[in-house]
């Protein structure tokens, strides 16, 4: 679909490291020393998108997330207190 | 320039202090001291002829505070006035918490204010429930501090005797925990669950307690909220510079000899502040700025720059919640850094995997750095310990905590590279500077 992006987040608290997401997403991601995904970066090629829909499903914690991104977003995302 | 106030006092003449105006050394300013310091709480009366005033005045008072270019003193440094319209504009009834949880060791300004001015505080958040239409207001501090709790709750009865508040303000006492502070984990604190932080969106202007649109402000900047409403945004803006305007309180700490909490005029320059504080003790290598979440500086870097969050951003440091440290030359910085962030690791709420594994990692090879010497491979370890940590938690902890120990390995750059060839320099066996607290004066739990 032209002009529709895919963007990959993980929810940190929920992720508990079973790692399915780098077998069945490589190309975008590997693991931590530790087992946890780190996205190599969170739009999804075009390519692998049937790749990613497959790991967000394997996911068995739902920690996996996969957004469509139209247009500019992000509306007052700066508001966040730093513990303290 | 013009000047509005909710209602007009006679402003004080004095330019400083503002918050600390009315302070006692021995007890907390009662509510009848309070107003004759300040004059009543400016709120419109409830009166059928003048309903239509009491509809519109709320939109003016955060007028008022957008023009007046308040900004968050809780470390984040957020306009007050665009936090207070984001919560105003969304449908429902709002939510107000004040965090005066300050879980920073190195800080202690709101648990002055808490203390010594508390009616500042509470009209500070009757203010702002009154300006984004709360019918709910919360004010939490750790459960820990009985007496705070006490003192608070004795204000807050004094304040409902005479029905000063419109809304009842609720006290809370939280589990004493360096994240429970942050504003999701209180949310999830007063919605029934562990003051952990919480995984967003949604953040709490859009959905916090009870799933309400909620306001959670630092109770330093209420309490500003509080003469701004009184004075008007003019009186605010008196002193300052136009980008970052009024007074902050700051906590002055390490190498100076009258350590303690000083309320100064915003872009004061750091050297001012620590010879506010009795100057330093000693020649000193480096300024802790902004406080764990901060950054170290070295001291001819740090001492002529202005404290507003920009002009410490742009020199790579932090202004946090107004935290500053002096470190003298007799002191190991990495030393510091490593108990710091062996504490800071401790305190990881454990719920996201590059936290709850790479700080104790971190911790560990920064102890080894500081203390045993690195076979010339522990700053190397450290550097590919970072990106693995960075920007992966639902918090800021880790980030926060990535940023101090990245700052340490820049300004301290040539102690590290000794430390890594040769081990530790002469400054591991003073004495620790950095507060930490004691494992048995420590919460451990979260509910």
């Amino acid at each position: 679909m032209p002009g529709v992006s895919y963007r990959l987040r993980v929810n940190p608290i929920v992720c508990t490291g079973h790692g399915l997401c780098a077998e069945l997403l490589p190309e975008v991601i590997e693991l931590d020393p530790w087992g946890y995904p780190i996205l190599r970066s969170s739009i999804v090629p075009a390519s692998v998108v049937d790749h990613a829909r497959r790991a967000v499903d394997a996911c068995p914690t739902l920690a996996l997330l996969m957004d469509e991104v139209t247009g500019p977003s992000g509306l007052m995302e700066e508001i966040t207190d730093p513990p303290g | 320039m013009t000047s509005t106030a909710l209602s007009a006092y006679r402003a004080p003449e004095l330019r400083l202090p503002r918050l600390l105006a009315g302070v006692s050394y021995y007890h907390p300013t009662g509510l009848a001291e309070h107003e004759r310091l300040y004059g009543p709480l400016p709120l419109p009366a409830v009166s059928p002829h003048r309903e239509r005033a009491w509809r519109e005045q709320p939109k003016r008072l955060i007028e008022i505070v957008e023009r007046s270019g308040l900004t968050g003193r809780g470390g984040a440094g957020f306009p007050a006035g665009r936090k207070m319209l984001s919560v105003a504009a969304r449908p429902g009834g709002a939510v107000v918490v004040a965090n005066g949880a300050e879980s920073e060791p190195a800080s202690c300004k709101d648990r002055l204010l808490l203390t010594r001015a508390p009616h500042l505080v509470l009209d500070g958040i009757t203010l702002a429930a009154y300006a984004v239409g709360a019918d709910e207001a919360h004010l939490v501090v750790h459960g820990s501090e009985d007496e705070l709790l006490d003192s608070l709750e004795d204000a807050a009865a004094d304040r409902e005797t005479l029905g000063v508040d419109p809304v009842p303000i609720q006290i809370t006492g939280l589990p004493g925990r360096y994240v429970s502070s942050e504003q999701s984990s209180i949310v999830q604190y007063l919605n029934g669950g562990p003051a952990k932080p919480t995984f967003s969106p949604p953040r709490p202007h859009e959905r916090g307690v009870r799933g309400r649109p909620t306001l959670v402000n630092n109770v330093e900047t209420l309490a500003h909220l509080a003469l701004i409403a009184r004075y008007g945004d003019g009186w605010f803006r008196g002193i300052g510079p136009p980008a970052e305007p009024g007074s902050a309180l700051v906590t002055v700490g390490g190498a100076v000899h009258r350590p303690g909490v000083y309320e100064i005029e915003m872009g004061t320059p750091i050297s001012h502040v620590v010879t506010q504080a009795g100057g330093p003790t000693e020649r000193l290598q480096a300024v802790l700025a902004g406080g764990y979440f901060g950054a170290w500086l070295p001291a001819d870097l740090a001492w002529p720059v202005p404290m507003t969050h920009p002009d410490l951003r742009a020199v790579g440091g932090a202004m946090g919640a107004g935290m500053l440290i002096a470190l003298p030359i007799s002191s190991c910085a990495l030393a510091e850094t490593a108990r710091v962030v062996s504490y800071l690791a401790e305190e990881s709420a454990a719920q996201c995997g590059p936290c709850m594994f790479g700080l104790p990692a971190l911790a560990d090879t920064l102890i080894e750095l500081a203390y045993h010497g690195g076979w010339g491979k522990t700053v190397k370890a450290i550097a590919t310990l970072l990106p693995l940590i960075e920007q992966r938690g639902a918090c800021r902890h880790p980030d926060g905590v990535t940023q101090l120990v990245r700052s340490a390995l820049t300004t301290f750059a040539a102690d590290a590279r000794w430390h890594d060839q040769h081990g530790p320099c002469y400054g591991v066996s003073r004495a620790p500077l950095l507060p930490v607290p004691a494992d048995e004066e420590r919460e451990w739990g979260w509910t």
